[in-house]
């Protein structure tokens, strides 16, 4: 109450004020909004009466306070501003520019080469095209505003005196609005008025963040405490408040009443537009913001525009393209002034005076020819290059999105691409951050265990029950990869027990409606309770624990009325009373049931919505249905069957009232089963089962789930009470004095209430375990009471680090009794802080820290965070793809080592550095030990490492991608304070140095702010192509700095999704996402800029050669239609369809072999060499195809066009036989396209040449094209002169595929070779067995083929390791050493050799004999685990390949008779200098190489 | 089955061949088995019918006489010297004399040729009026400003036909004479000075202005010819259908040449005795000598040729698809020794390990 509001000294402020403090502020900032009733005459105008003036009133007032009304105008043009506005933006474009620049040299005449409209007829329809674009946007745009515009609501009239109907965009600030249940809020509004009788409103913002939880709002202080409705005509209050701004999450004013008090108004008074009234019959309220000012809005920045690497990199080339035309015409120019020099003065016949007579004097004519060739030449720096790139971006972003591979059955989600013009960035990643929670977990809490009061209770049978979901999941999967199958579960079902049934129908629930497609049924059925699926909700008590909690509730029943009822208790059972008190009450659930409404809420009946009792009723039907044998459903069996249609079933009636009757008759017989065999009290659980709780995080949800198992059921709350059923004592009710919120800094939260039984007041604090175990009251350890306690801390404590490595989340509980004094001391500064204006969250802040000290500890929580499906095989993906995964989790670090585990980012095998330091200094000495550790085993230092491999500078370092196949290169976890220490400017070198090194990054407790540095400092530092993936607010800040951004559009809202490039379900998409499409996309769009630049090259030499022989005259021999269009149209269709379609390996060999994605880290497809060497490719054919015409058609009568027409028709064939040369599947599309080109190119020429006689000067082509067809030169040329250009790059190709095959061509040759034995390896994969599976499976030979190329490095590395044993023990201790490629080939290898000679088989037989572990070979190249497993004696792993290694290679000498000695590779020789004879005993032999090392 | 396509999620993709870019795709790999084929059977295509080519070019016989007149070269040096100077240079004639042994086979073509002669140079090429040599009136009396600077004379009168391509008409002609026997008298072979241009241009390109009053000179009135020209446009032939923009001789000089060294046809010999070719016996071509070359390192030649079905003789064609028949021939040997070499070595690959 102290601080005055800022806007007493505004101008529009009544002048009723009496008290006028000094000002914080300056007078006139303007940081505050002042907002008065429309129904109120303004201030100095006496007669109120006058209603013409009020629509002047309010335009003055408008214009003087500039408010924007409420329409929604989300359009950039109006009919008039199009054309201009649109223009203007197009010539942001520099290539837009710089083609009208030279469309419009052509209106010069001494330069020009083409007629002035046609040179601009490209570059208009460019521009047209791009116009047509943004004007179909606009326009739907325009469409989608005005449906929103004229959207109805009911808005208080004047005249009236009542509510009327007015469209949205009439709303104008000051206005009240009248909003009904289910409506959408048209404006920030703020709530004046409720039918709740507590002024409460309840509303769900998923149109805003997707969070669908309810969020409670509430009636400004001082209105809720109206009796009589509220009259908007009685309102005389001026509420000042902040500017409009876009933070969600705030708002902060007054209001002041006519009697000059005020009040303060916070978030939870305002009403944002986009959210929708839920569980409130009406609210009225006043407008604050309208329209483009409201906060949902502002949040609404349109979409990202990111450039990709390989733009980047194309942009750069596209300079080179500028300095190459500018040589070519440099040279040109040079040319020509010595040519007119030269035949000028001889008064040659053919040179052309100028047009007074005067003779040209060299240097113009140089000038003027410089031009010309820009305009002639202007190909070079292709149109279409731009438009071709969107393009295709667009259709890959179409593909992407239509992947049904990447689409989530489970919510009907599939992956959104946000941004359009990164797509192949996907394929060029290098390092991946990730969040944690939520991402690689499912976030979806389940309490797992508890301790309380030092005692753990670890509630096995919970365990097994979630261990069921566990297994039911991937029975379920199963079953459906298996397709057809699913009937047969059915038959199972029918003659096996009820309880096998029942578990699998409750898996299949929980799968249906448990899992995330609760997201979905909320959107379509709109209404739905978050985090409480059966797995989150059926909690399995501990017996012992259950039996307290009973025990404690008996005895409290029985001592209720006595003086101290707790005094009763043990300590103990004392602790485990409050514990699940504090569980209930601790949190901000909500309560909503939907059998038993609040009377004061629901009224109406819509209230009720029906879609609650649907879902319900859903959830309960299937299974009655198919447990009561109903065989006509049954026997369908599976669950989506009866899900799905059951869904279209009841959508199609969802408004139907009849369907609740039919709920009510069908809850009866399920509610027996629905409550299975794990709820022991079911006579409370019946009416228990009928509350809901709207939870706003899924922790919270847990524990009320959790402490509803053991009978303390929240079952009701409202803002100032709340109340616990327990089965004696019956319903406790609690006054609810505060809630002191959440926060990420506080970590914990707490309540402070008035306990029924005592009477006193109790503070409940929840809060992580780091926090809130520091501020417990300290005990004495001299009495026996405080002895006690340290050893309950201490046993906590132990628990909860035992809970910390199982991975669970913990929180602690504690709680604090306040005297009555203490009380009211607090009470007093925090009322201030909360009246306060100003810095009210700061004070808040510091008001809570004063309340949660000295507390008594209760008891602590386990909460298990699944790992989402497929998580650790995505992650072993993308890792063996060269991919280096960091993972950055606010999360404690044991809990993160554990879940890091849990998904194979970290393994048992390898070495974890932990890096935690105190303080600067203790970092700077950690982080140099560290490095000189890892310097002194890591083996990259030795030159072999870094064959094979392109690395990115740091020589030195082992290039990221080999650190997979390479020995073990240890783990690196690191603490958020250790972290910021590490990121300080002279750390951060040696920190990425060492995290470079390391095979994972694992951040711990780690801020938002922290994540977007190091994903910052790697991106910067190290130039790598960054990902983050993430699903919460607490990501945002990372996804928007790396390159790629990837929201998981999961429970915890929308912000990451927002924030995001890529949106998808699951973080296992990623894998699909990266490798697949990733890789497709870059490798596609790479050859196509490629291709590109190479077709335009070319045909521009052809000009620039032909200079040579028209005196560097800029004149063309190709028609200037031709030369125009060519780009254009001609040329243009096929590239475009292999842009988009062409696969360069199949999808499902690039997840069987990951490591074909380090081709686009390495930039292998696009990189300036490549460049080069395309030019010089591109400069070649030109050269060949503008020979062979010249000397065909030397010295003969042909003329200009008629010689020039060919070459384009050469041009057009070479360019399509090149693209043929790089298209990599062809597909009907391909072929179409060619012969469109092709066919349209004659087709136009023929239309052209046959059009006019004499128009088109000065080509004047008329006849041409057809004479040509009836030459045989012509065709004779056009056959000979592609092949003869592209004869070079063929051999090259078939050279280069044959002897040095890029892993690439050895994946498609692979994908060529086996297509259809690509899907039985998948299933491998998926199950993990790999083990003596029988040599049936054609996966290996599969498998083979794709490490061919691998191998050569794997045994280069392998035998490094052999050969310096005592300089990595520890690489030859690691089973990782040994490349899981070697073992296989060996495999195959042995199975290839069976087959090609008969006599072998015996000697396998040896060779297996001998080497016992030969049989246990892993058949797939991806497993590395199991294969270290199976070796876990390193030794004698690696002695074993190497042994049959040798054997093979003597095996093979004898059946290649041809050997040259030569072709052995190095360290083959190294190891055998001789090939074995064919007769020596082959055990001896693995003996021999045995005792090599 | 009937609920799966009701069952399926508002947003699941299409699962079509197209949207999971599943098309049915031929996938061409450069293996050896594929590529040695290719290269084998392309070479030997190209090589059989470079071979055809090659003889074909070489069965066409050509005679061709260089009479620039540089320095001692017969008779037209003289005239070479006497164009040195003068703007009009003044008429002269020389004659190229020569023997046919055998008969020369028909249909035997006359061309001229000329080297380092810059017909392609681009303000050189844009100098016409296309519109104006169609016939059209009003272009007639007002050429192109692309003519400048001859577009009009400085009396103000249009050039018809303006521009320089026209004005640098080629202006020698010439005459061939045939002697049977020796001391016989010479008789002058009829040449065919019609159907030497193309078709179109000298029917629809190229037409004369309305005639008035019957005249083609009166069409004419109120032009001037080209600064070079002797006579007139429309006294560029005796024969009326010949003369004016239809003359044949201007028509295929107006389609300009695309390189530096080009021919241009003059004649054609088909009549007469003359239909079957040259009978054997000696030859001389007077040539009256106009046309100077020698300012700026032209050459000029005359030059007597007879075609085959791919038109004049060019050897390079042939010799083209022979050398790229033959390299990839080459390149198919290169490859198998490069593929058995793999295959042994991929064999001993895997055989080592």
């Amino acid at each position: 109450m102290q601080r005055e509001p800022a806007a007493a000294e505004e101008p529009g402020c009544p002048g009723g004020r009496r008290r006028r403090r000094r000002r914080r502020r300056r007078p006139g900032d303007g940081r505050t909004r002042v907002v008065r009733s429309n129904l109120l005459p303004p201030p100095g105008v006496e007669d109120p009466a006058a209603g013409a003036a009020k629509g002047a009133r309010r335009r003055r007032r408008g214009g003087a306070q500039r408010l924007a009304d409420n329409r929604l105008k989300t359009t950039k043009y109006t009919l008039l501003s199009f054309l201009p506005k649109n223009l203007f933006e197009q010539f942001h474009r520099l290539a837009n520019v710089y083609f009208v620049f030279i469309a419009l040299l052509n209106f010069v005449p001494a330069v020009n080469a083409f007629q002035p409209g046609l040179a601009l007829a490209p570059v208009l329809f460019i521009l047209a095209v791009t116009a047509f674009k943004d004007l179909w946007e606009d326009y739907s745009r325009h469409r989608s505003d005005h449906e929103i515009n004229h959207l109805g609501c009911l808005v208080f009239s004047r005249e009236e005196k009542q509510y009327v109907n007015r469209f949205w965009k009439e709303i104008r600030v000051g206005d009240f609005v009248r909003l009904r249940c289910n409506e959408i809020i048209p404006a920030d509004i703020l709530l004046l008025s409720s039918s709740d009788p507590d002024g409460l409103c309840h509303i769900e913002t998923a149109n805003l963040d997707g969070e669908t939880n309810l969020k409670r709002r509430q009636v400004v202080r001082g209105f809720s405490e109206l009796v009589s409705e509220f009259n908007p005509l009685m309102f005389t209050s001026v509420i000042e408040c902040e500017k409009p701004n876009n933070d969600l999450t705030r708002f902060r004013g007054c209001i002041i009443h006519d009697n000059g008090k005020k009040a303060g108004l916070y978030k939870e008074n305002l009403l944002l537009r986009g959210c929708t009234i839920r569980n409130t019959e009406a609210v009225v309220g006043i407008v604050i913001y309208a329209g483009h000012e409201t906060k949902a809005l502002l949040n609404n920045s349109g979409p990202r525009y990111k450039r990709s690497q390989l733009e980047r990199q194309m942009n750069c080339d596209v300079l080179w393209c500028v300095l190459l035309l500018i040589c070519m015409s440099l040279f040109s120019a040079v040319g020509h002034g010595l040519w007119v020099q030269r035949y000028q003065e001889k008064k040659s016949l053919f040179d052309v005076p100028e047009s007074d007579g005067s003779s040209l004097s060299p240097v113009t004519a140089a000038v003027y020819s410089f031009l010309t060739m820009i305009i002639i030449l202007q190909v070079l720096i292709p149109i279409s290059l731009y438009v071709s790139i969107e393009i295709v971006k667009v259709c890959q972003v179409y593909f992407i999105n239509q992947d049904i591979e990447l689409y989530d059955e489970e919510t009907d989600s599939q992956l959104q691409c946000r941004a359009l013009n990164i797509t192949e960035d996907l394929g060029q990643i290098q390092y991946i951050f990730s969040d944690k929670t939520g991402t690689l977990t499912e976030n979806k809490m389940v309490f797992r265990r508890c301790t309380v009061s030092g005692i753990e209770y670890s509630h096995d049978a919970n365990a097994q029950r979630l261990a069921r979901y566990q297994e039911a999941d991937s029975e379920e999967e199963e079953a459906v990869s298996k397709g057809g199958s699913l009937p047969q579960r059915g038959s199972i079902g029918s003659h096996q027990s009820v309880r096998i049934m029942h578990r699998s129908q409750s898996t299949k629930s929980h799968r249906r409606t448990g899992s995330r497609a609760e997201a979905k049924w909320a959107s379509m059925l709109s209404k739905h309770t978050a985090f409480s699926s059966p797995m989150e909700k059926d909690i399995t008590p501990d017996p012992k624990l259950f039996e307290k909690v009973s025990e404690c509730d008996r005895c409290l029943a029985i001592a209720r009325h006595q003086e101290h009822p707790l005094a009763h208790l043990s300590p103990e059972l004392s602790d485990v009373f409050d514990f699940f008190i504090a569980l209930t009450i601790c949190n901000t659930v909500v309560v909503t049931s939907p059998d038993q409404p609040r009377q004061k809420v629901r009224v109406r009946f819509e209230v009720k919505s029906p879609v609650k009792t649907i879902e319900d009723f859903l959830r309960r039907f299937s299974p009655s249905r198919l447990t009561s044998g109903c065989s006509s459903i049954g026997s369908l069996a599976t669950n989506k069957a009866t899900h799905k249609s059951g869904s279209n079933f009841l959508s199609t009636l969802s408004n139907d009232r009849t369907l609740l009757k039919l709920e009510e008759k069908l809850s009866q017989p399920t509610k027996a089963i629905a409550s299975n065999g794990y709820s022991s009290g079911a006579k409370e659980k019946e009416q228990e089962w009928e509350l809901r709780y709207e939870a706003e995080s899924p922790d919270e949800a847990a524990l009320v789930y959790a402490a509803r198992a053991y009978n303390c059921a929240l079952v009701d709350r409202l803002h100032d009470q709340v109340s616990v059923e327990l089965p004696h004592l019956g319903r406790l009710t609690f006054e609810l004095l505060h809630i002191l919120g959440f926060d990420s800094i506080r970590k914990r939260m707490s309540v402070v209430i008035r306990h029924p039984l005592t009477d006193e007041i109790n503070v409940y604090t929840k809060g992580a375990d780091s926090v809130v175990m520091d501020l417990l009251l300290p005990c004495s350890s001299d009495d026996a009471r405080g002895r006690h306690q340290k050893k309950i801390r201490s046993k906590t404590q132990n628990y909860l680090n035992l809970y910390a490595v199982e991975g669970l989340r913990t929180l602690c509980i504690a709680k604090r009794v306040l005297s009555k004094e203490e009380y009211a001391c607090w009470l007093q500064s925090h009322l201030e802080a909360e009246s306060s204006l100003d810095n009210r969250e700061e004070l808040l802040f510091q008001s809570a820290i004063r309340l949660e000290t000295n507390l008594h500890l209760l008891g602590a929580t386990g909460i298990e965070d699944r790992l989402q499906d497929g998580v650790p095989e995505t992650i072993a993906k993308l890792r063996q793809a060269g991919l280096q995964i960091w993972v950055l989790t606010g999360d404690k670090q044991e809990t993160a080592i554990n879940i890091a585990y849990a998904c194979k980012l970290l393994d048992h095998d390898e070495e974890v550095i932990t890096l935690n330091a105190e303080s600067q200094e203790a970092c700077a000495a950690l982080l140099d030990q560290c490095l000189h550790y890892v310097k002194s085993k890591s083996p990259c230092s030795t030159p072999q490492k870094t064959e094979g491999n392109v690395s990115v500078g740091f020589s030195p370092l082992c290039p990221p991608s080999t650190s997979t196949t390479s020995g073990p290169s240890p783990s690196l976890v690191i603490d958020g304070r250790s972290l910021a220490y590490a990121l300080d400017k002279n750390l951060e070198d040696k920190f990425l140095f060492l995290a470079k090194q390391c095979r994972s990054v694992l951040c711990c407790r780690s801020t938002p702010l922290q994540k977007s540095m190091v994903v910052k400092l790697v991106r910067s530092k190290l130039k790598a192509m960054t990902l983050a993936i993430g699903d919460g607010a607490n990501d945002v800040s990372m996804i928007q700095v790396a390159d790629v951004g990837v929201g998981i559009s999961g429970q915890e809202g929308m912000q990451a999704v927002m924030a995001s490039d890529f949106a998808v379900p699951r973080f296992r998409y990623l894998e699909r996402l990266l490798i697949v499409h990733g890789h497709w996309c870059y490798s596609r769009l790479a050859n196509m800029v490629l291709y590109f630049f190479y077709k335009n090259t070319m045909f521009v030499g052809l000009l620039f050669w032909f200079q040579f022989y028209c005196g560097f005259s800029a004149s063309a021999m190709i028609d200037q239609w031709y030369l125009i269009f060519f780009n254009l149209l001609f040329s243009s269709l096929p590239q475009l369809v292999t842009g988009v379609l062409d696969k360069d390996v199949p999808a499902d060999v690039l997840l069987t072999a990951p490591q074909l994605y380090k081709s686009g880290q390495n930039m292998e497809e696009y990189r300036p060499r490549t460049f080069w060497l395309n030019m010089a490719d591109a400069a070649f054919q030109s050269l060949v195809c503008f020979f062979i015409p010249y000397l065909a058609y030397y010295d003969s009568d042909t003329d200009v066009f008629t010689w020039g027409t060919p070459i384009t028709a050469i041009a057009l064939f070479t360019f399509l036989l090149h693209l043929g040369i790089e298209t990599k599947t062809w597909t009907w599309l391909n072929w179409i396209a060619c012969g469109f080109s092709i066919l349209l190119f004659f087709t136009v020429a023929l239309i052209y040449n046959a059009s006019c006689a004499t128009c088109y000067p000065p080509s004047n082509p008329y006849w041409t094209m057809q004479t040509l067809l009836g030459d045989p030169v012509f065709y004779l040329t056009c056959l000979i002169a592609p092949v003869a250009a592209l004869l070079p790059r063929l051999f090259f190709k078939a050279v280069q595929g044959n002897l040095f095959p890029t892993q690439l061509q050895l994946g498609r040759q692979l994908a060529k070779r086996s297509p259809k034995k690509l899907i039985a390896p998948k299933e491998t994969f998926a199950q993990g067995h790999l083990l003596g599976e029988p040599r049936t499976e054609s996966s290996e030979q599969r498998s083979i083929k794709t490490s061919g190329p691998l191998s050569q490095d794997c045994t280069s590395q392998a035998s490094w390791h052999v050969q310096q044993p005592a300089c990595s023990p520890e690489a030859s201790g690691e089973p990782n050493v040994v490349d899981m490629n070697m073992p296989l080939r060996e495999d195959i290898l042995l199975e290839e050799l069976s087959g090609q000679a008969p006599g072998s088989v015996p000697r396998e037989a040896i060779l297996e004999g001998c080497s016992g572990a030969s049989k246990m070979k892993p058949t797939s190249t991806s497993r590395t685990a199991p294969l270290s497993s199976i070796f876990n004696l390193p030794n004698f792993s690696s002695l074993n390949w190497i042994s049959s290694f040798s054997l093979v290679s003597g095996l093979g000498s004898i059946l290649q008779f041809s050997r040259n000695s030569l072709q052995m590779d190095k360290q083959d020789s190294e190891f055998l200098p001789s090939p074995p004879q064919p007769d020596q005993d082959l055990c001896g032999l693995s003996g021999q190489t045995t005792d090599y090392f | 089955m009937t609920w799966s396509a009701a069952a399926r999620g508002a947003h699941q993709p299409d699962n079509t061949a197209f949207t999971q870019q599943r098309l049915p795709a031929w996938q061409p790999l450069l293996s050896a088995s594929i590529a040695l084929p290719l290269f084998f059977c392309a070479g030997l295509a190209f090589i059989g019918l470079g071979l055809g080519l090659f003889y074909s070019s070489n069965g066409i016989k050509e005679l061709e006489y260089d009479y620039t007149g540089t320095a001692g070269t017969g008779g037209c040096s003289a005239c070479a010297l006497a164009d040195r100077g003068r703007a009009p240079p003044p008429p002269c004639s020389c004659a190229w004399h020569f023997s046919l042994a055998e008969l020369f086979p028909g249909p035997v073509y006359l061309y001229y040729e000329l080297t380092n002669f810059y017909q392609n140079n681009r303000r050189y090429s844009v100098s016409r009026d296309d519109a104006q040599l169609s016939g059209l009136p009003s272009a007639l009396r007002h050429p192109a400003n692309e003519c400048a600077p001859y577009q009009r004379r400085a009396s103000g009168l249009p050039i018809a036909p303006c521009g320089a391509i026209a004005n640098s008409l080629f202006n020698d002609s010439f005459s061939l004479w045939h002697r049977r026997r020796a001391g016989g008298p010479y008789v002058e072979v009829p040449l065919d000075r019609t159907g030497i241009a193309w078709w179109t241009d000298c029917h629809v390109k190229f037409r004369n202005p309305p005639l008035v009053n019957g005249s083609l000179a009166l069409a004419f009135h109120g032009t001037a010819p080209p600064p070079n020209w002797p006579r007139p446009v429309y006294a560029l032939s005796p024969d009326p259908n010949n003369t004016g923009f239809v003359n044949q001789d201007f028509v295929v000089w107006m389609r300009t040449a695309a390189l530096p060294t080009f021919r241009k046809l003059y004649a054609r010999i088909r009549q007469g005795n003359y239909s079957a070719g040259l009978p054997r016996g000696s030859y001389v071509v007077n040539i009256t000598y106009n046309y100077p070359v020698r300012a700026f390192g032209g050459r000029k030649l005359v030059v007597l040729s007879n075609i085959s079905w791919m038109g004049g003789k060019n050897p390079f064609l042939g010799i083209a698809y022979l050398a790229v028949g033959s390299l990839c021939i080459l390149v198919g040997f290169v490859m198998l020794v490069v593929y058995i070499r793999y295959q042994d070595q991929n064999d001993e690959d895997e055989d080592e390990e």
